[in-house]
């Protein structure tokens, strides 16, 4: 059994707490009408001239998705007051697109681990079983971190703040694209999908791992075991169904007028990759506590070589994704990556480096695969870039090029980070860290590779 | 130069494996050991020195890259840099997408024949080579073991190699 140490108790409340402070002051610090926005930028002066110049450029970009779609151009009439209140939405918006990013990135973090715990069990691996109480006590982080997305979500969807464009009434009123769309991008059906997924998601969690506590107790005739593996398969065909309707509703309607059709797997490699790696990573932190005796370096090396894959598979979508529509250069398509590569370019081109070279060059060697503080150390640059990936998906439609990593950002991942440790950690004291009921678990064991 | 050998042959992987490890212990030198299919471990016990196979194959890889970035840079953007399609032909940096499917592929292509014409000749294979096959039931059920002899009593090293559960024990004149 697993006790939590109170040292990582208190560590991951530290976090919260730290976190909670730095997001009520990045709420406090939003300016709340246009002439606070004057006085910001008038006090950063030689900022303030820079931005002049970008202004007809930046209403040419945003035009349609935001509210000055239809700001005439001719600067002299507008210029002024539309730009200020264009900077204050983007600005308001900004500790809530912060909250959202992190409330999402550790929660695909929870469902990438729930789809390869259900991978495990539909394909009878061999040398997981090992892994599965780990892979469980971080599935728990569905529950408390699904509710609070939830409640992200519900109070976006009905616009208390202004995340999604669409569901602003007066947008959609001048917007005839979102007007064909509202069949789909609309509150109420926003919030009842959101409780199907998140429904499906956690009933699967719950009773898997029921099951698999069961099958500890009576693992005759692998009773369990064989309801483990049905209910799997059925997951495996709900979520990837659920993940890609997820992945239009949460990510891709922040730019409602832009579609993709490989979106979903591109979110879905994303979530995977980072879900795997979370698994090598606290796998590696309870083994080096000495928890996990019977794990050996062929399962992290097993692990590493998920990470590799998968971060290839994720390069690889991210590409094809960016190749086509760059390569083809429709006007409607193509805004999508013209804003990030104007306004984003550190982290659009850094989380390449971060998602692909470095896991690339690093997780090649076999050898390396072995070495727990490689597989941590790629491991941190993968989550960071991923962190980075959803950063990238979500800010430039929200706060476009007001962005900044800084108060609000840091804060909400301090956040949803000691809530994650809290509730991951606390989920392992709550069974034996070996399911030994499993019939693979000896075969597992053994494992060598 | 003339030298004898002892070969034994064996009926079972199991009962090579041990024979093997038996060998190797009691300081006989193997010479090679002759299988029908890939021996799981066998090469461990032996102790062969791991191969270096796929550091070259990421070398050739690099090769493959650089090959596909000289020759559409060359050709694409240095010696006629035409506008086709509107494609901003000015760097490589910015048609860059364009290429990356060649880039990948001619990466993959030379990691993958180098490598596999590295094995070739690292392992002497190629057409009308002579089979060096000492036992032709070797590549259906039976597993050859060949042990040097010299500075060895033969009929003592014959006696060990049975005990270790050898079918067939047989001294061999080799020429090479």
């Amino acid at each position: 059994m697993y006790t939590l140490s109170n040292r990582l108790r208190l560590f991951s409340i530290i976090l919260v707490v730290v976190g909670l402070i730095g997001l009520v002051a990045g709420f406090a610090t939003t300016p709340g009408s246009i002439e606070e926005v004057k006085e910001m930028m008038a006090s950063h002066d030689d900022h303030g001239a820079g931005h002049g110049e970008s202004v007809a450029a930046e209403n040419e970009v945003h035009a349609g998705n935001t509210i000055h779609a239809e700001a005439p151009l001719d600067k002299d009439a507008h210029e002024g007051d539309a730009h200020y209140e264009h900077i204050l939405h983007q600005l308001q918006n900004k500790p809530w697109a912060a909250l959202y990013i992190a409330a999402f990135f550790f929660f695909m973090i929870a469902l990438g681990v729930l789809a390869f715990y259900a991978i495990q069990f539909a394909a009878q691996a061999g040398w997981s079983p090992v892994l599965f109480r780990v892979m469980e006590a971080i599935t728990a982080y569905l529950v408390p971190g699904g509710l609070i997305l939830f409640v992200i979500l519900a109070l976006s969807g009905f616009h208390v703040n202004h995340l999604f464009v669409w569901a602003d009434p007066e947008v959609v009123a001048h917007d005839a694209l979102i007007q064909g769309k509202s069949g789909w991008l609309n509150g109420t059906g926003f919030i009842i999908r959101a409780a199907i997924f998140m429904g499906g998601w956690i009933l699967y969690r719950q009773f898997a791992v029921k099951y698999s506590r069961k099958q500890d107790e009576d693992a005759v005739d692998n009773k369990w075991y064989k309801k483990s593996f049905k209910i799997s398969a059925g997951f495996l065909v709900f979520f990837i169904y659920t993940e890609s309707m997820m992945s239009w509703d949460w990510i891709m309607s922040f730019d409602p007028h832009w579609f993709s059709t490989l979106f979903g797997w591109y979110v879905f490699a994303g979530l995977f990759v980072s879900g795997i790696t979370t698994i090598a990573l606290i796998t590696i932190y309870l083994k080096s506590r000495g928890y996990l005796e019977f794990v050996n370096n062929s399962h992290i090396h097993d692990l590493a070589k998920f990470m590799f894959g998968i971060s290839i598979f994720w390069t690889y979508l991210w590409f094809s994704q960016f190749m086509l529509i760059w390569y083809s250069n429709i006007p409607e398509e193509v805004t999508y990556f013209i804003t990030r590569i104007e306004d984003y370019k550190l982290p659009f081109f850094g989380m390449l480096i971060m998602n692909f070279i470095f896991p690339l060059l690093i997780l090649m060697n076999s050898d390396f695969k072995r070495l727990n503080w490689f597989v941590v150390m790629a491991g941190i640059m993968i989550l960071c870039g991923h962190y980075i990936d959803v950063f990238n998906m979500v800010m430039p439609a929200t706060v476009g090029e007001s962005w900044f990593i800084g108060l609000s950002e840091i804060s909400a991942v301090l956040l949803f980070l000691g809530l994650f440790l809290f509730v991951v950690f606390g989920a392992l004291t709550k069974a034996p860290l070996l399911a030994k009921g499993n019939p693979y678990i000896k075969e597992s064991k053994h494992f060598h590779y | 130069m003339s030298s004898k050998v002892i070969h034994a042959l064996y009926k079972d992987d199991d009962l090579l494996m041990q024979a093997v490890k038996q060998t190797r212990e009691a300081k006989y030198h193997i010479e090679e050991v002759y299988t029908p299919f890939p021996v799981h471990g066998l090469d461990k016990a032996m102790g062969l020195a791991p191969t270096r196979l796929a550091i070259t194959s990421f070398l050739y890889g690099c090769v493959g890259l650089t090959v596909a970035i000289t020759m559409m840079n060359y050709i694409m953007i240095e010696d006629w840099p035409q506008d086709i399609g509107g494609k901003p032909s000015f760097s490589y940096i910015e048609n860059m997408p364009a290429f990356v499917p060649i880039m990948f592929e001619l990466t993959v292509f030379f990691a993958a024949h180098l490598m596999v014409i590295t094995f070739f000749m690292r392992s002497k294979l190629w057409p009308f080579k002579q089979a060096e096959n000492p036992d032709v039931r070797t590549t259906d059920d039976h597993f050859l073991m060949e042990v040097d002899t010299t500075g060895h009593n033969v009929e003592e090293l014959s006696k060990f190699l049975s005990n270790t559960g050898a079918v067939e024990v047989s001294l061999i004149d080799k020429h090479n």
